[in-house]
């Protein structure tokens, strides 16, 4: 339409405007684009378990290592299942299911060094984890008893984002106070992680959290997990360009990692966090990676993705090539895999078992640590409440 | 309303009576706008194969394509932003924002752009876009998805701001907000979405910018919006059952404020309790008791008393039952009214 012509009523043979449908050579199209990762993936660890080399991040580990990042995983998986269904009976509100990304956290989590500061998003349970986070700490937030219990600056994992893109600039500012504080330019600095989705990427946040870092060569690792969707709409919905090719644009590198490649994630993650330490930063990681799951357990994915996607992708599933590298080498037997098992089970168990025995917090709780100096107005408006709230006390309310 | 009054005769309805949901007569309303006039388009994040994530669009994008319904790059200034843009070009875009706490992202251009193009330009540019926001809390949810914002827009002015309550309301109230030549913001009540009621189709509505009485009463009234009238209207028939009379009237609109028919019952009733959802300082139950005190106070019996949200951030799920204004409180503050 040409002109900011005035509207009229659609004429009686108006015929309405309808989407057409997909060709078949457009849903493979599509399935494609999300499956595959182009030529510039790292990728070190292939889906069907075979070590292969890559030129710029190779890195050497041991059994044990892998055996680690192994158990990490299935640990997390077992957590975020074990959660998924007290939602599903009812005990928690909602949750955000972490299904298949697990390598990208793990991997991630595990390059980072105590002193380093993690921004999460929301779903980041496996990043909680490497943090030493414990997972019931995860679960006031879901269940509605709290806003996440543990302690941000202990864990130096910052509490959960909801707003999309919020957390990229505290993070980014968190990382010039690094710099500023002289924690930056040798082996021994410290550096910044920030976590954000596909989605996130069209925030404005996001955008300027970019030119922050960029402008002020802050120690911040942008690490995006692209899961291919954000809610119903895929990341061509968000992006013309891989996501990863972005940072060029704002001056610094940006690198495309397999995500469902633990080795490769590590990999990349740890270069990118030297780097910053170095005072090389900031750098962007795109950890292409998939959803497995719904995205909360609100959302509905049948209504807009093929069930053949999803197929596709459990072929590459984060876990199962470990499982199979570890075989084939050797490196870890039947007693080990059942050890995993076990302790996954009694993870599983103290996750209920905390979460049904989550007390409901306090009336009073609406009211505490609104504010670092208190507020008189507030104070008085506490009282007046609990006093009647407490003339409910024992009787029907 | 300077906007032209439509010809809905395209909109099919088979029966002029219906049985709906608020959530489904919001689509159905959408419907009958975008099929009464093509420069409506819906925009927002999943508004399109989804439906929104309250599925109040569901199946507009199948009917109207991928051109009137737009899924959205995730972006709140974006979608306002780009929406000021399709606006001054002669489009009427209906932005859904996904649930309230998401809408700060995008304030700056509700406040700056959306409310101020029409007077810069001194009329030369008419922005005449709603914004759709699903608002308050009561349904378990996280952080930012129980938020109640609106005082924040009554506070800006070039704004129009309103809240429907129910089924016809939502029906009618969504078309007019989109015929209206000036922005809208358009507060639906989300835990209310699945609450039942009568459309009447062909009754002509009465206009979107007044209030209106539900219930009439002698004793104290009642004025409120949105997701509490059905609270004050709950609260109401159990006073009944005291022998107490409460007339209840729900604002629809929050700005303007239409207080013409608070006016006119409180000097009946000389006793005024507002409900409020939102937290109280500084806000639009504020405004509502300083101009009656200022209109009606030879008239008052009793200071004109509030009953809403904390002064706290919403707090986390289990406690929202503490928080929201219940039949419990707004019936105390109708017996402090009273005592007085
Ligand atoms: C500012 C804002 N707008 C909308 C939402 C609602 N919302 C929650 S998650 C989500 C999709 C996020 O997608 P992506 O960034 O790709 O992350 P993912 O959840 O896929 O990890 C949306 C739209 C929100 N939380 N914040």
């Amino acid at each position: 339409m040409s002109s900011p012509e005035k509207w009229t009523h659609p004429g009686p043979d108006a015929a309405p405007a309808t989407a057409a449908k997909p060709t078949a050579e457009q849903v493979i199209a599509g399935l494609r684009a999300t499956d595959e990762g182009g030529a510039d993936l790292v990728q070190l660890l292939t889906p069907e378990g075979e070590r292969v080399q890559h030129p710029d991040f190779d890195i050497d580990i041991t059994a044990e290592e892998l055996r680690g990042l192994y158990r990490d995983m299935v640990l997390v998986r077992r957590v975020d299942r074990e959660a998924n269904a007290l939602q599903r009976k009812g005990e928690l509100g909602i949750w955000v299911p972490l299904l298949g990304q697990e390598a990208a956290q793990i991997g991630a989590g595990r390059a980072l060094r105590p002193e380093d500061m993690a921004f999460p998003s929301y779903r980041e349970h496996g990043i909680a984890w490497t943090r030493g986070v414990k997972p019931t700490e995860l679960l006031g937030i879901f269940r509605g008893t709290d806003n996440g219990t543990w302690d941000p600056v202990e864990h130096r994992f910052h509490p959960y984002t909801i707003v999309i893109g919020n957390q990229v600039l505290n993070a980014a500012g968190y990382a010039m106070g690094q710099k500023f504080d002289g924690k930056v330019g040798d082996a021994d600095g410290e550096a910044t992680i920030c976590f954000f989705g596909d989605g996130a990427t069209s925030q404005g946040d996001v955008h300027e959290g970019f030119v922050w870092a960029a402008v002020y060569d802050a120690p911040l690792v942008f690490f995006c997990q692209n899961n291919q969707w954000a809610i119903s709409e895929p990341t061509e919905r968000q992006s013309r360009l891989p996501l990863y090719q972005r940072a060029r644009g704002y001056g610094f590198p940006g690198i495309r990692v397999d995500g469902n490649d633990v080795l490769a994630t590590l990999a990349v993650t740890r270069w990118a966090l030297e780097e910053c330490r170095q005072g090389n930063g900031p750098i962007l990681i795109e950890a292409f990676t998939y959803r497995m799951d719904a995205h909360t357990t609100s959302d509905d994915p049948s209504r807009y993705r093929l069930s053949d996607e999803l197929e596709l992708w459990k072929l590459k599933d984060p876990i199962e090539r470990v499982k199979v590298h570890l075989v084939k080498q050797q490196w870890a037997d039947q007693a080990f895999f059942e050890s995993i098992e076990a302790e996954a089970e009694q993870i599983a168990i103290e996750l209920r078992d905390y979460c049904v025995n989550l007390p409901d917090p306090p009336a009073g709780r609406i009211f505490s640590e609104v504010y670092a100096e208190g507020n008189p107005v507030l104070e008085a408006q506490r009282d007046e409440f609990l006093a009647y709230h407490a003339g409910f006390a024992g009787g029907e309310h | 309303m300077a906007a032209p009054t439509m010809d809905r005769s395209t909109s099919a309805a088979p029966a002029a009576v219906q049985t709906l949901t608020i959530a489904k007569a919001l689509n159905n309303g959408l419907r009958a706008s975008m099929e009464a006039n093509p420069k409506v388009i819906v925009m927002g994040e999943d508004v399109g194969k989804l439906g929104g994530v309250f599925r109040i669009t569901d199946g507009l994008q199948k009917d109207f394509g991928e051109q009137r319904v737009l899924d959205t790059p995730l972006a709140e200034s974006g979608i306002i932003g780009t929406a000021v843009g399709l606006a001054i070009r002669g489009y009427r875009p209906v932005c859904e924002i996904q649930f309230d706490g998401f809408i700060f992202p995008g304030f700056d251009q509700i406040v700056s752009q959306v409310a101020k193009l029409h007077f810069r330009t001194q009329g030369r540019l008419k922005v005449p876009m709603v914004i759709r926001v699903p608002f308050g809390g009561g349904i378990g949810a996280v952080e930012h998805h129980s938020e109640s914002p609106e005082s924040y827009f009554a506070h800006t002015a070039g704004l129009k701001v309103v809240s429907c309550s129910n089924p016809a309301d939502a029906y009618w109230m969504i078309q007019q907000a989109i015929d209206c030549d000036d922005p809208v913001l358009f507060f639906e009540p989300k835990r209310r979405y699945y609450e039942k009621g009568q459309v009447d189709t062909t009754a002509a509505p009465g206009p979107l910018f007044e209030s209106r009485t539900l219930r009439t009463g002698t004793d104290v009234t009642l004025v409120t919006y949105g997701p509490m009238v059905r609270t004050s209207l709950d609260a109401a028939a159990a006073a009944e059952e005291e022998g107490r009379s409460l007339e209840v009237i729900d604002l629809r609109t929050l700005s303007p404020l239409d207080l013409a028919p608070v006016y006119e019952s409180v000097r009946r009733t000389g006793r005024l309790v507002v409900v409020t959802e939102a937290p109280s300082e500084s806000s639009i139950s504020s405004e509502i008791a300083a101009k009656v005190q200022q209109e009606c106070f030879y008239s008052l019996q009793a200071p004109v008393l509030r009953v809403t949200g904390f002064d706290t951030p919403y707090p986390p799920s289990k406690l929202e039952e503490e928080f929201l204004p219940d039949l419990d409180r707004v019936l105390h503050a109708v017996d402090r009214s009273l005592a007085w």
